[in-house]
């Protein structure tokens, strides 16, 4: 500040200098004095200046005690109101391109569920979801997603409410919800790190098993995150099927046990198993030539191991993070196949084991191995869609992926898909944006 | 009968654990030695993050939920700046005293005034607070106000200790005004500085000091600094250079040391919380090692 005046005065003798001759140096001379007085006097009123907003921030800094407690008026109408409930849409779309035609896919050894297989082929959209949760009050939560098809079809995907302060550890959720088994089940495919989900939750529970009923939680007291769910379901949907039971045609449950090794480490493992009726289930009708079993009437029973590592250095993931996960699934099944007059009893599973690595911000890159097994059920059902013959379904993936923001997502996936005969090569071009509030995204 | 049989030890190992310690649950280590200092051995505190993680960014893990299900106080900045996780713990925890809105939850930001509150909300902007800024505690005034309220937290949880707390309040604000004099002296000399940010978690600490921010490096909150933006900040700088490039000890290292390569100004690591830097042992130790990093730099 002070030079600044410093230079005004320099200026101004500058710019003047060419008025002045020689022969008036006496003249400069007072000017000179006069430009340093008035100099002098600037100096002190700036100082004085100065002096007056070192007081007054000082003033400030220790507001008195009454307006610091109090939060801050004004602040809060900007969010909880615009934000409340939360509102989010995931758009998402693909171009795929498929060796063999994906509308005869079968698997071996399989009854598949209904519009199971790798997807449309082409430019297409996949389903757009549409989510509105928040808090129903101090004791609830509720959440809804509504999945829009490309076909102009609405399908809801999950609605349910869940308390928020039950005691001693206690949750409990009620409505539609995803079940709580295994660890790729309870998540939306937006949240998939493929394009695709893996091959034993296509063929044992057509991509994830969601249901009408309730869920029961009990968190433990304990520094080590373990966790115990039970749940009852209505049983409409695959692998459930006819609402048995009176309409509590399944159920589960589950034991989650999870922790940290160091900062860099986490873990997660779990072991479900779920029991489900089925009456008259129906199987998609794709697949070769063969007869088809028909409609299955019987139980379900599937259990599920899953684990989940994942790596961040100093727990920090933004630069580079490492998950690991592999899930093993198997199922019994026993009941009659309406085409087949003998009696089917068999065990069908399948496992996967993944790795996605973030190499640098906003890049991973992830590798996939898939396998199933499934049991030879007789002679009855040789030349149907249950005989497995000689072949074990495989699928191989590798995926590249760019997020620009934690809200979109491009992703680039080539799968080398044994799970029939001859082997098809998918590749997969996807996006996935989503809009409105920040999801925050479990474990 | 045998429900009774079955609810008694339910109840017996809900009630036992009571009164030792409070229980605490810090989302950020700031916050974390704030209750400590605040709260000496009437309180156990669990610090969620640490100085290396990005608050932005911190996954649910497992072991979080585990830890929030068994506090009786939640300390967190609040103003969404947790908003990637810990609503999600919440909704997993099942520990209903925490739940916003409850004695047992306490956002440090609803205490303090809040700068940087966006007129217009759009994801174009980037990763923006529709409530302000969240990296209040960069201006130990701001602490001063939380602490305060904190304290009276703190008692209202915990009545059998109000004047342990009460006592201890006093004492740590009388400390920490003291301190602050001492390091807006030592900082006479930073007002006017110039200097470029990795990311705009130095508001308030600019703001306190004085400084002036010429740039920063991520074009927009959240998003990563593109090769292209940082050779336009380089290109400014030739213009109005700046003495020196802040970032947080979480933040990534590279968008700042190219930065330093290619224009003459210093590198700067500041702790941003408590455990950033060897010297940042405490709140008390972060200012210190801040200040002393910052004038360091500047000469």
């Amino acid at each position: 500040m002070k030079n600044w005046y410093g230079r005004i005065a320099c200026c101004l003798l500058i710019s003047i200098s060419p008025a002045v001759s020689a022969a008036d140096e006496a003249e400069l001379d007072a000017l000179r004095q006069e430009i340093d007085r008035l100099k002098r006097d600037y100096d002190k009123k700036i100082e004085g200046l100065e002096d007056r907003l070192d007081r007054q921030q000082q003033d400030t800094k220790t507001p008195p005690a009454q307006t610091r407690a109090v939060p801050t008026p004004g602040r809060r109408q900007v969010t909880d109101k615009a934000f409340n409930p939360a509102i989010s849409l995931i758009l998402n779309g693909s171009y795929t391109d498929f060796e063999l035609d994906p509308e005869a896919y079968f698997i071996p050894g399989y009854a598949l569920g209904e519009e199971t297989g790798p997807g449309e082929e082409g430019l297409s959209l996949a389903e757009s979801e549409f989510v509105v949760s928040a808090n129903v009050d101090d004791k609830f939560y509720g959440a809804f997603t509504l999945a829009l098809t490309p076909d102009n079809e609405a399908e809801v995907e999950e609605a349910y409410f869940q308390t928020l302060a039950l005691p001693w550890g206690f949750t409990l959720k009620a409505g539609r919800f995803y079940s709580g088994i295994g660890y790729l089940n309870e998540q939306h495919s937006h949240r998939w790190d493929f394009a695709d989900t893996a091959l034993a939750y296509r063929a044992l529970l057509v991509n994830q098993y969601g249901d009408d009923g309730a869920q029961l939680r009990w968190l433990a007291p304990t520094d080590l995150f373990l966790e115990f769910g039970l749940e009852a379901l209505r049983g409409d949907s695959y692998p459930a099927a006819g609402a048995g039971d009176n309409g509590v045609g399944a159920n589960s449950a589950f034991v989650h046990l999870g922790g940290d090794v160091g900062v860099s480490h986490s873990w997660r493992v779990g072991v479900s198993r779920l029991y489900a009726e089925a009456e008259d289930r129906e199987s998609s009708e794709s697949g070769p030539a063969l007869p088809a079993a028909g409609d299955f009437t019987g139980d379900s029973e599937v259990t599920v191991v899953d684990f989940v590592w994942k790596w961040a250095p100093n727990g920090n993931p933004y630069r580079t993070n490492l998950t690991f996960q592999a899930e093993y699934l198997r199922r019994e099944e026993d009941g009659i196949y309406s085409n087949v007059p003998a009696p089917y009893e068999a065990e069908q599973s399948g496992w996967y084991a993944q790795a996605v690595y973030q190499f640098m911000p906003r890049w991973r890159l992830g590798l996939r191995y898939d396998e199933l097994d499934a049991e030879d059920p007789g002679i009855a059902f040789s030349n149907t869609g249950l005989d497995p013959g000689d072949h074990t379904p495989t699928r191989r993936s590798a995926m590249l992926d760019f997020s620009n923001s934690e809200f979109s997502r491009f992703r680039l996936q080539y799968n080398r898909d044994e799970s029939r005969p001859e082997t098809d090569d998918q590749w997969f071009l996807q996006y996935i944006m989503s809009l409105g509030a920040h999801g925050a995204h479990q474990f | 009968m045998r429900a009774l049989l079955i609810l008694t030890p339910l109840l017996l190992a809900a009630a036992l654990p009571a009164r030792a310690e409070l229980r605490v649950f810090a989302c950020e280590p700031e916050w974390g030695a704030l209750v400590q200092e605040l709260g000496g051995d009437k309180v156990s505190v669990y610090t969620a993050t640490t100085a290396l993680q990005d608050p932005h960014r911190v996954q649910a893990r497992p072991s979080l939920i585990a830890r929030l299900r068994s506090a009786e106080l939640l300390v967190c900045t609040g103003a969404q700046l947790e908003i990637g996780w810990l609503p999600v713990l919440l909704r997993r925890a099942a520990n209903a005293s925490v739940q916003p809105g409850n004695a047992g939850y306490f956002a440090a930001a609803d205490y303090v005034t809040m700068q940087d509150v966006p007129q217009h909300i759009d994801r174009s902007a980037g990763d923006v607070h529709p409530e302000g800024n969240p990296h209040i505690h960069t201006d130990p005034r701001n602490i001063a106000r939380v602490a305060e309220a904190l304290a009276e937290r703190m008692v209202r949880l915990d009545l059998d200790h109000k004047a342990f707390y009460e006592a201890r309040g006093v004492d740590f604000s009388a400390r920490w005004d003291a301190a602050i004099e001492r390091w807006e002296r030592q900082a006479q000399r930073l007002r006017g500085v110039p200097v470029v940010t990795q990311h705009q978690s130095w508001v308030y600490l600019i703001h306190w000091l004085g400084l002036r921010e010429v740039a920063t490096l991520e074009a927009k909150p959240g998003i990563p600094p593109s090769s292209a933006h940082l050779a336009q900040v380089a290109a400014r700088l030739e213009q109005s250079p700046a003495k020196m490039v802040i970032r947080a000890a979480y933040q990534d290292a590279r968008p700042s040391r190219w930065l330093s390569g290619r224009a003459p100004l210093a590198e700067v690591v500041l702790p941003y919380t408590v455990g950033g830097t060897p010297e940042a042992r405490d709140l008390f130790g972060l200012f210190d090692d801040t200040v002393r990093r910052l004038q360091a730099a500047a000469r």
